[in-house]
């Protein structure tokens, strides 16, 4: 086993993922450590072409039209080193007819001062989906700063959806900020699942322009914050086609000093569009907690529970 | 013997006085109905007894097995094995109902989830691994709820309203959970001004503007509730005007001049 296989071993079960993955011929990857990258497979129809940059890389996916990518896609990316910055210039090009489902992970487990920036531009054609899931692992230190920027397009009757979720570890600063534009028929739906603690700071900031006739989006954060964490929501929905439909939805738990803040933005500038929000932010629902008191458990137990229920899917 | 006693019972939330010297001894393996009209004072007082938030400063006391639950908390009440059902069961974004039902049990086996369900008519397969939210009707999460219940083979289980939100097929089965629990050893407490309920007790006490009318066996007071409390007009109204009733006036359900009717 040479030692860059060796690492992107150790990356990726650091993930709670199953590391076999790496030596499934069924399975692209790419696992990135810092600037450098560790391993890559790519499967039929799917090119994935990189170049070193300072402080990072330049990635290419592109998944050709009519090719329809049956086992997650597992992009890696780490920095094991203590301290440092990468960078992740990332285009993705989905053909038409595709359908492409990526499960990514950030790794940071011993971070005291890491940046990781992540620009991506996703073009998604016709009939085509592109679902990403990005998980984050950070170190306990607090001392990750996470960057992510996306600008997407969404292709007629072409669905995009994201996941980003940390819930392991402490989330130092994180600061999402993506745009999509959904084309006529197409499906936009954003998902953010984030727990901060001590002086964690969250800040969201996402955006779907409903563009086309019968275009869709949803934007749902679900954020716990405690001891001191902050978060700040901005989710915006902007319709202005014929029955574009779309809806915010944004719910964050505070306990402690936490503070948490959420600004949904629905704009509509088509008599026949329909955007709704709800927003909820508060302490633990006292019915809950003291349901779940009533069965003989403690109430910070409750709380625990509680909050891990509205992080999961 | 008693398991569970209420001794002069007096709360007042927001300068309404709810419970007016109430006393109440709930006898060990029975099941016992707090009947009255809505407003009476009977979810408060499964409220206090449970130690719920802003039920907390009242006068009298309440004594589980002869020791007062004055400054023990929800959890600790559990503990002892007192527990309640919730009139409207609270839903729990992301919690699976396998998760809900075993947090009170007091083996984590998945058998033991699936038993329950099963007796309180669920099929496990389709409901174990659903989240306890509004995807589930209210009929469904109070079963789930009465599942719950009886995983944590507590000592007392307060019933408020039972058959809220419940279809008339499925009572019979809650009937039957209730039944269930008691040849098991609970002591239940069943809060309900459901005469349907009321029969399913073994003794009741009447309550109205948070005092005791009566107590007694069902057939007495669910005969006292019928002929005397279902063809009065009074509204309970915890408004602060409870007045002490003149039994000897027998109407003890007077609407007070000036009160007006909900």
């Amino acid at each position: 086993m040479n030692n860059d296989y060796a690492t992107a071993r150790d990356l990726y079960q650091q993930t709670d993922s199953d590391a076999d993955v790496l030596t499934d011929p069924e399975i692209a990857h790419l696992i990135v450590n810092h600037d450098k990258v560790l391993g890559m497979h790519g499967v039929p129809g799917l090119n994935i072409k990189t170049e070193q940059i300072e402080q990072g890389l330049n990635i290419e996916i592109d998944l050709e039209s009519q090719h329809k990518i049956n086992k997650p896609v597992h992009l890696c990316f780490g920095m094991l080193p203590e301290r440092g910055t990468q960078r992740i210039e990332m285009k993705v090009n989905i053909g038409d007819n595709s359908s492409i489902a990526i499960l990514a992970h950030c790794v940071f487990p011993r971070a005291i001062k890491v940046k990781h920036i992540m620009n991506a531009e996703i073009l998604i054609g016709e009939n085509a989906v592109y679902s990403y899931q990005e998980k984050h692992v950070h170190s306990d230190s607090g001392g990750v700063e996470v960057i992510p920027k996306a600008k997407i397009v969404v292709g007629k009757n072409s669905r995009f959806s994201t996941e980003f979720v940390l819930l392991k570890g402490r989330v130092g600063i994180i600061d999402v900020d993506y745009a999509a534009e959904g084309l006529e028929y197409s499906v936009i739906d954003m998902n953010a699942r984030i727990s901060g603690l001590q002086d964690d700071v969250i800040k969201i900031n996402e955006q779907a322009y409903l563009n086309g006739e019968h275009s869709t989006a949803v934007l749902t954060s679900k954020i716990a914050v405690r001891d001191r964490a902050r978060a700040q929501i901005n989710n915006k929905i902007v319709a202005s086609a014929p029955y574009a439909r779309g809806h915010v939805d944004c719910k964050e738990i505070v306990q402690d000093q936490g503070v948490a803040n959420a600004v949904p933005i629905v704009e509509v500038a088509h008599p026949k569009a329909h955007v709704t929000h709800e927003a909820a932010i508060g302490s633990v629902d006292n019915k809950q907690l003291e349901t779940l008191m009533s069965r003989g458990i403690s109430e910070d137990e409750a709380v625990e529970m509680i909050i891990q229920g509205l992080l999961s899917k | 013997m008693s398991v569970l006693e209420v001794k002069n019972l007096s709360l007042t939330l927001d300068g309404k006085k709810i419970l007016d010297n109430l006393s109440l001894e709930f006898w060990e393996g029975y099941i016992h109905a707090v009947v009255g009209p809505n407003g009476a004072g009977k979810s408060s007082l499964a409220s206090t007894i449970m130690g719920l938030n802003g039920y907390h400063n009242f006068d009298g006391d309440i004594l589980f097995k002869g020791n007062s639950l004055k400054q023990v908390s929800i959890d600790e009440r559990a503990k002892f094995g007192l527990t309640l059902s919730w009139q409207e069961p609270a839903r729990f974004e992301g919690l699976s109902v396998s998760d809900f039902i075993l947090a009170s049990a007091k083996q984590k086996n998945k058998e033991i989830a699936e038993n329950a369900l099963n007796t309180v008519g669920l099929e496990p397969a389709s409901y174990l691994f659903r989240s306890v939210d509004k995807t589930l009707s209210g009929g469904e999460r109070k079963k789930i709820e009465l599942a719950s219940i009886m995983v944590m083979e507590p000592v007392i289980a307060m019933m408020d309203e039972p058959d809220s939100g419940i279809d008339i097929a499925s009572i019979e089965k809650i009937f039957e959970v209730i039944k269930i629990l008691k040849k098991r050893g609970t002591t239940i407490i069943l809060i309900t001004h459901s005469l349907a309920v009321l029969d399913q007790a073994d003794h009741a006490f009447l309550i109205c503007r948070g005092q005791l009318q009566d107590k007694g066996s069902v057939e007495k007071i669910s005969q006292y509730f019928k002929s005397v409390c279902e063809p009065c007009d009074h509204k309970n109204k915890p408004d602060g005007t409870i007045q002490s009733i003149d039994k000897q006036n027998s109407d003890i359900f007077q609407v007070d001049k000036g009160e007006k009717d909900e």
